[in-house]
């Protein structure tokens, strides 16, 4: 278990967005209200070059948040050594404020699968994927945040709910937590349960980064809203909804929009930005 | 009934493989089209990840032919790493065996320059030798030297007009390929990949500097293939390019 104290979140309680390289100029140019920024860690794990230097100059301007979305922390196997070195290297010479990974699988056996896959929520996964958060802390030095998964479908055989299975993991291995809040929605739209329930059930102390992001409509089976974590768009209105909820148990928190498909402008992007200043500020008001 | 990866990953790559047992969304409920969205998610984020890696090869084969290999090639060959910016090595060895497409010959060619292009933009930074450094040395030390070439320096040897379809491809109002063989040297001032054409008695001196041999041998092996070769211009494009890291005379 590691000592969390030693290392606090130190992103600031402001806008972030999820870094995309054609926004490079544009958003030194005119950063809005946007403080912090977040990279997907195996965008940056090549030997230099263009992603290199564009990190290495950001990094001056603003906080950076390192998000993991290939280390398959649910994985039934072992952690991929090599990867996880390759994350070391990373964290080591850039330095984030941060560090965050999915509850999710994508690698098996020797082949990455480029999805955050659903695990069941048994005490077999909690042991090992307790153990995979202790290597990744360990090796890193540092502690990390794990992030809720948007969910389609669920497991027979789970035997914990969501949230207590987060809290168990925080317990267990002193993480920390990125609650993604359009995750929420879509999980509990998808699965049938009220998504505020679930934020009164969510350790909301653990909490060191929240996300906000687009998602997509489409249909089940039975004709039933079925909805799609596409990070396509711009926020829909019942997260933003959602994340004042999530905002008024967690408090100021370092709050992300990601738009990861169709990637819009810079201005676009930033008025994003702008609106999660002012659900911050709102809370502020209070 | 437990569903572990080994099953969950084989019914995801494969749509004719049944849904895993133990998924639900509640009793008798039918999950196909729930199960679905991680099927699609996997097969176009490989997909999408191909698209931008071979782009030429894309336009080559035209869209709707890329697009019903690419799920093919992902079914064959997933990634092996996370590392999705090396994602198609395999591409230029699947391509040459593709049995449909062996009568376009310089498809698998078009693959290894563009694995080539993307490997060299990620390819770690290092110092360029200076200009001055091959006056400093003398000729017959010179001759007996080896170069070191930077990692972001690639040469893809084809027996096509490998550059010239490259350009074709790439650039509007480029001439049309013609017909000779050409092998594509990449280097990478700053940050872009560029790639330029090589003779068959350039390609024969950088395969030889490639190899360990000195500069005397590689002037040999060119010279073999075209008695007039003349160094002078490649060296000058190879050294204002930062393709060159090293020279190594014998004293070193």
């Amino acid at each position: 278990m590691l000592d969390a104290t030693r290392h606090p979140p130190r992103l600031p309680a402001a806008p972030g967005v999820g870094y995309k390289s054609q926004h490079f100029s544009a958003l030194r140019a005119d950063p809005g209200p946007v403080k912090w920024l977040e990279v997907h860690a195996e965008n940056y794990m090549g030997d230099g070059g263009r992603p290199h230097a564009q990190l290495r100059a950001l990094r001056d301007d603003f906080a950076i948040s390192v998000h993991g979305v290939g280390l398959s922390i649910g994985g039934e196997g072992a952690l991929d050594a090599d990867h996880l070195a390759r994350l070391k290297t990373l964290v080591d010479w850039l330095q984030p404020a941060s560090f965050s990974e999915h509850l999710a699988w994508s690698t098996h056996g020797a082949e990455f699968l480029d999805d955050l896959l659903p695990l069941p929520y048994t005490n077999a996964t909690l042991t090992r994927v307790a153990e995979h958060i202790d290597q990744v802390q360990n090796t890193l030095g540092r502690q990390m945040l794990l992030e809720n998964p948007s969910s389609y479908l669920a497991f027979a055989e789970s035997t914990w709910s969501e949230t207590d299975f987060l809290s168990e993991l925080v317990r267990r291995t002193g993480c920390g937590l990125l609650l993604d809040v359009n995750n929420v929605f879509i999980s509990a739209t998808n699965l049938g349960y009220t998504a505020t329930g679930y934020l009164d059930a969510y350790p909301t102390d653990a909490v060191g980064e929240i996300h906000v992001g687009g998602h997509d409509e489409d249909q089940d089976d039975d004709g039933a809203l079925l909805l799609i974590d596409s990070h396509g768009r711009a926020v829909a209105d019942p997260v933003w909804t959602l994340l004042d909820y999530a905002l008024h148990l967690t408090g100021p928190t370092p709050l992300l929009v990601e738009w990861d498909n169709d990637v819009p402008d810079w201005p676009s992007l930033r008025d994003e930005a702008g609106r999660a200043e002012q659900a911050l500020a709102a809370l502020a008001d209070r | 009934m437990h569903s572990g990866q080994s099953e969950f990953r084989t019914a995801l790559l494969d749509p004719a493989q049944p849904v895993p047992n133990g998924l639900t969304i509640g009793q008798g409920k039918p999950i196909t089209k729930r199960f679905a969205v991680y099927r699609n998610n996997v097969t176009v984020a490989l997909v999408d990840a191909l698209k931008a890696s071979f782009p030429v090869l894309r336009k080559l084969l035209g869209d709707k032919n890329f697009d019903q290999l690419a799920p093919t090639f992902a079914r064959a060959h997933p990634p092996s790493t996370p590392l999705m910016m090396h994602y198609g090595a395999e591409m230029p060895a699947f391509l040459a065996a593709f049995q449909p497409l062996q009568h376009i010959g310089y498809l698998a060619d078009v693959a290894r320059l563009e694995v080539a292009m993307r490997a060299s933009y990620h390819a770690a930074d290092t110092t360029p030798l200076p200009a001055d450094a091959f006056g400093a040395v003398q000729p017959e030390a010179l001759l007996a030297a080896t170069l070191t070439f930077a990692p972001t320096m690639h040469l893809i040897r084809s027996d096509w007009p490998l550059y010239d379809i490259w350009r074709f491809n790439m650039e509007e109002s480029a001439p049309k390929p013609r017909a000779e063989a050409q092998s594509v040297l990449i280097t990478r001032p700053e940050f872009d990949p560029i790639p330029h054409p090589l003779d068959p008695a350039e390609t024969a001196w950088i395969s030889a500097i490639l190899n360990g041999d000195a500069i005397e041998a590689a002037q040999d092996a060119a010279v073999a293939r075209a008695p007039d070769f003349d160094l002078s211009p490649l060296l000058t494009l190879l050294v204002q390019q930062g393709a060159l890291t090293h020279l190594n005379t014998p004293k070193d």
